[in-house]
């Protein structure tokens, strides 16, 4: 990638506890192009908010950052002083958090919280401080936002807090804004308007986002680009159609069938992936995924695979790769995009069932 | 070529525990081992108990026994290590007395406080509604009387004892327990697994006995563990005015009282209860202190 | 209970009596001085045995407060709940407690719904204790069952809550609630606070569970994707009210009311190429408070084609059978799909 804005190297994070050494974050390395937006995805325990939290030095005891290197605009974060990373953050790069009530100080009104960002960044003019708060809560369509300068948080609805989070940070244009669970908290109709105001101020603005989340959709909806995280490493990345459609690692796979989707034709039993994630403190021998993986082969148990180009611009780190896996079972095809195809093909290498047979149980079914 | 290994066959889908972690007693009891000052005070306190037990079976002198030689006001020597007291008698052995009273009377007290406030706390923080205000009601009145006062009335009322003493005092300290535990049932009936359990059919008492109050017993007990050291402090306040435990019987406090008239001649007489209350009364501070620390939950991990 | 093949999740055989009916509940909670919630506005329906109904809508809805009146924990306003012929709103005391045998309860938060202090074999055996149904080695006995069949090794029943994870906790819960060979099973967001791939496992569980053990669920949850999987039918709520009550499999094709054409069109579907086609409904302003709702229709406020001043804002909609045998609460429910456009024209 031509000169990218945020280049993370082999970045390693572990956490000192007192049961032992948690180690959260393996030798992630990734990078986002300007104006890009990139999403993250992983489930709980995955390391991506630990990721985040160590671009910007948000770590905290008994947390550190052990390895990498992370570069920003040229130069190394990790090497910086406090004082130097204090100036970038906010500033060229700005994070929103999953809950925006505790985000934000509830004894002062919002209007000097979204100023204050700016004041100390000195990148805005004071003269024009004012003014651009107006317009900052306009850019995030907060109706009315000449009055509402003047409430205070609580006088806010749980989108509209989410919405003054995001012009905080976009209020001093940064190059980079890294949005950590931004909607889980939201009801489903304020996170599609949240959404939606995103990918507008990306697209007004050319600020890169980085999009952490749990949730599939969201990312299908903003991003271009999809890591995918399981256990503390990248197992799968790659543009968002080919994650979706040819999604190479068994986690991604799985995963995509795991989850319910609203517009499946059929009403089809979800993939589940048997047991859970591996401990962080006492990691397992070889690939991380495998006691869960339907497609491990004895290899995955010795050595960990490296991550390797699978598609130009997509790579995973599996031995198998699902490639092989539909190879082996004789599955025709694997750019299987219609809706309800999740299930088509099952690990244990029963064929789906004919479409006829699939019609008329469907038909009985429906009298009620 | 790769070949696909067969496929998961986990006995249980739910999958092994991840971790299995320490209970969380064992948990709280490790950091209260790291607690020196909690420790040192809960070594005293055992050392101390089986001092007071063994006064039971064996001192090295009959307490109340008046020595014939009237060896008075001797200090420390071979014969008699802490000293005599005005009457002759071996101070070490009125000590050793000492110690079985402060401790009955202490663990007494605040078992009684925890029997009465314990369950009206519950009933007041559970059921809440007309009980809970009578309850609170009468708690508010008497609450801004000092209870050293009103454990002296009682106290003169119902006569000299052991048994008085007690009771005296935890007719006001019941309400502090009582205070607390209605604030724990509080908050725990609010819980998702209260509602569970009256889902699932468990009766009132089920419900308060079996799930309010093992989930309260931490601040209970560290509550029930400052009780103590008040208990006997006023007890000894109570024998120092000589209202208190009747003589020959040797409370601390009356073995200072009664050094008191003698403090430019001997010291010591009063000297050994006044260093015995002290270091008594600090270590069960301590103690919890470090209990309160050890099972704060919000210090788990 | 390992992953089995792929199949269509077959239809209960509908029976002639519902086994629960909720006949017009209301539920008012009076806010200190300034006047009462209706945070249950006058629900009615219907749930055959063997089937499972779905309850679905955004936060401030009532759908947990109606789980909980129907599963009596806490009173009704006013309003029935008829369990299998029986009108439990009227029940009091013993007889109450009785009939918690028939209808039992899953619960959201897998970390707050098991009491830490207990350990996981007292926990699934409590419901059996409470009613002195059975003890000593019998009991043992039924909770390695049950344990097993909720997919656990039945030699946990020592371990202690805060040693399992989410997915584990809540198998826990589902053993609890099966104890008693409950009838119908409320199951109020079971997997909201589960990671992804750990809600199929529990999805798949209750599926399973339901087959095994005829049971009824009604499904309660903020996720619509999430419960139209699971569910025969589903009911949007809407401030306290039910929007629309439409078979799942119709659901994605077609809707009778603009809340539920709305929240659809909310909904992230995993697949960009149908996420850069769709096209979000915008609804105006916000949900309006409980404590003042508004007259007439509750979402005429934020409604795309409500006609105010009209019908919209002067008449509460009636619940009524729609041409396409939806139940809907709209005037306007024949314009929903042809005014409310969800996808963008093809180019």
């Amino acid at each position: 990638m031509t000169d990218p804005i945020l280049d993370v190297r082999n970045l390693s994070t572990h956490f000192f506890t007192d049961d032992g050494e948690v180690k959260a974050v393996r030798g992630v390395s990734f990078n986002v192009a300007r104006g890009e937006t990139v999403g993250i995805v992983g489930e709980s325990g995955c390391g991506k908010s630990v990721t985040a939290m160590s671009v910007l030095g948000l770590v905290q005891r008994p947390g550190k950052v052990v390895n990498g290197e992370i570069m920003f605009k040229g130069r190394d974060l990790l090497k910086l002083t406090k004082e130097e990373l204090r100036n970038i953050r906010g500033r060229d790069i700005a994070m929103i958090f999953q809950d925006p009530l505790s985000s934000m100080n509830p004894v002062l009104r919002v209007g000097y919280q979204i100023e204050e960002a700016m004041h100390a960044h000195n990148k805005i003019a004071d003269a024009q401080i004012d003014a651009r708060t107006i317009d900052l809560l306009k850019q995030v369509r907060v109706s009315d936002p000449e009055r509402r300068v003047h409430d205070f948080p609580h006088q806010f609805s749980g989108g509209m807090r989410q919405r003054a989070m995001i012009a905080m940070g976009l209020s001093n244009k940064p190059d980079l804004l890294i949005a950590d669970e931004p909607t889980t908290a939201l009801d489903v109709t304020v996170q599609a308007q949240i959404l939606e105001l995103l990918r507008d101020l990306n697209e007004q603005t050319g600020a890169a986002i980085v999009l952490i989340t749990h949730n599939l959709g969201v990312v299908a909806g903003l991003c271009k680009r999809v890591i995918v995280m399981y256990a503390g490493e990248i197992v799968e990345e790659g543009t968002v159609e080919q994650i979706f459609e040819s999604p190479q690692h068994p986690y991604t796979w799985s995963l995509l069938r795991s989850v319910p989707r609203i517009d499946a034709s059929r009403r089809e039993r979800l993939l589940s992936i048997e047991g859970l994630p591996p401990d962080l403190i006492e990691l397992p021998v070889g690939c991380k995924f495998n006691p869960r993986c339907p497609f491990r082969i004895e290899r995955c148990f010795v050595d960990a695979p490296p991550t390797e180009e699978v598609a130009p611009m997509q790579r995973a780190a599996c031995w198998v790769t699902m490639k092989t896996a539909y190879a082996e079972m004789g599955a025709a095809d694997i750019k299987d995009t219609s809706p309800g195809a999740a299930s088509g093909v099952h690990p244990r290498g029963r064929q789906a069932l004919p479409e006829a047979e699939v019609t008329a149980t469907v038909a009985e079914s429906v009298g009620d | 070529m790769a070949t696909v290994a067969t496929p998961i066959t986990q006995e249980y889908a739910g999958g092994t525990i991840a971790r299995a972690q320490v209970g969380l007693w064992r948990d709280g009891f490790r950091r209260l081992r790291r607690n020196r000052l909690a420790l040192a005070a809960l070594i005293y306190l055992t050392v101390l108990l089986a001092v007071a037990i063994l006064a039971i079976f064996w001192t090295p002198y009959n307490p109340a026994t008046i020595l014939p030689d009237t060896l008075t006001y001797l200090g420390p020597s071979g014969a008699h290590p802490l000293g005599t007291d005005d009457l002759g008698r071996d101070l070490l052995s009125r000590m050793m007395q000492g110690a079985q009273i402060s401790l009955i009377v202490g663990v007494g007290t605040s078992a009684i406080v925890l029997g009465v406030g314990v369950v009206v706390g519950l009933i007041a923080g559970y059921f809440r509604g007309w009980i809970d205000n009578v309850i609170s009601v009468f708690i508010n009145i008497f609450y801004g009387i000092p209870g050293i006062l009103i454990a002296i009335i009682l106290y003169l009322v119902l006569g000299r004892g052991l048994g008085n003493i007690m009771i005296a005092i935890s007719a006001t300290a019941w309400m502090d327990m009582a205070r607390l535990v209605r604030g724990q049932a509080f908050s725990i009936r609010e819980r998702e697994y209260i509602e569970a359990a009256r889902a699932s059919g468990a009766r009132s008492g089920k419900i308060l006995f079996g799930h309010i109050l093992p989930n309260a017993l931490g601040p209970i007990i560290v509550q029930a563990t400052f009780v103590i050291p008040i208990a006997i402090l006023t007890e000894a306040f109570l024998s120092y005015l000589g209202l208190g435990i009747p003589s020959p019987l040797a409370s601390w406090g009356s073995i200072a009282s009664e050094g008191y008239q003698a403090l430019p001649l001997e010291p010591y007489m009063m000297l050994w209860p006044a260093v015995a209350l002290s270091v008594t009364l600090l270590a069960f501070n301590f103690l919890g202190d470090g209990l309160r620390d050890a099972f704060d939950p919000r210090q788990r991990r | 209970m390992t992953d089995t093949i792929v199949h269509i999740v077959p239809t209960p055989v509908p029976s002639t009596e519902p086994l629960l009916r909720v006949v017009n509940v209301v539920k008012h909670f009076s806010a200190a001085g300034t006047g009462s919630v209706k945070a249950v506005d006058g629900v009615t329906f219907d749930v055959m045995a063997g089937e499972t109904v779905g309850l679905v809508g955004e936060s401030g809805c009532g759908k947990s407060t109606l789980g909980r009146l129907i599963s009596q924990l806490i009173p009704v306003t006013s309003g029935e709940v008829i369990l299998d012929g029986v009108d439990i709103t009227k029940l009091r005391g013993e007889k109450l407690r009785q009939q918690r045998k028939q209808l039992q309860m899953i619960f959201q938060d897998p970390y707050a719904s098991l009491d830490p202090r207990m350990t996981v074999g007292d926990i699934i055996a409590e419901p059996l204790v409470n009613f002195n149904m059975i003890s000593g080695k019998a009991k043992d006995a039924r909770v390695q069952e049950l344990l097993r069949t909720v997919g656990l090794n039945p030699y946990f029943n020592n371990r202690y809550p805060h040693e399992f994870s989410g997915g584990q906790r809540q198998r826990i819960g589902i053993a609890r609630a099966l104890a008693l060979n409950p009838k119908v099973i409320i199951c109020d967001e079971p997997v909201s606070a589960l990671d992804v791939s750990i809600q199929a496992q529990i999805i798949n569980l209750l599926e399973d569970l339901q087959r095994e053990f005829n049971l009824t669920y009604l499904f309660i949850a903020h996720d619509l994707s999430v419960v139209r999987h699971i569910s025969n039918r589903v009911m949007v709520m809407y401030l306290g009210r039910l929007c629309e009550v439409a078979p799942s499999e119709d659901l994605y094709e077609s809707q009778d009311h603009p809340y539920t054409r709305a929240l659809l069109s909310s909904i992230p579907v995993p697949d960009p190429r149908i996420e850069s086609k769709r096209r979000l409904v915008e609804l105006s302003g916000e949900i309006p408070s409980p404590l003042n709702p508004p007259s007439g229709c509750l979402f005429h406020t934020r409604c795309p084609i409500a006609q105010v001043p009209g019908v919209c804002a002067d008449v509460v909609p009636p619940l009524e059978l729609k041409p396409d045998g939806h139940l809907a609460s709209c005037h306007f429910s024949d314009q929903v799909r042809t005014k409310i456009k969800i996808e963008e024209a093809p180019a």
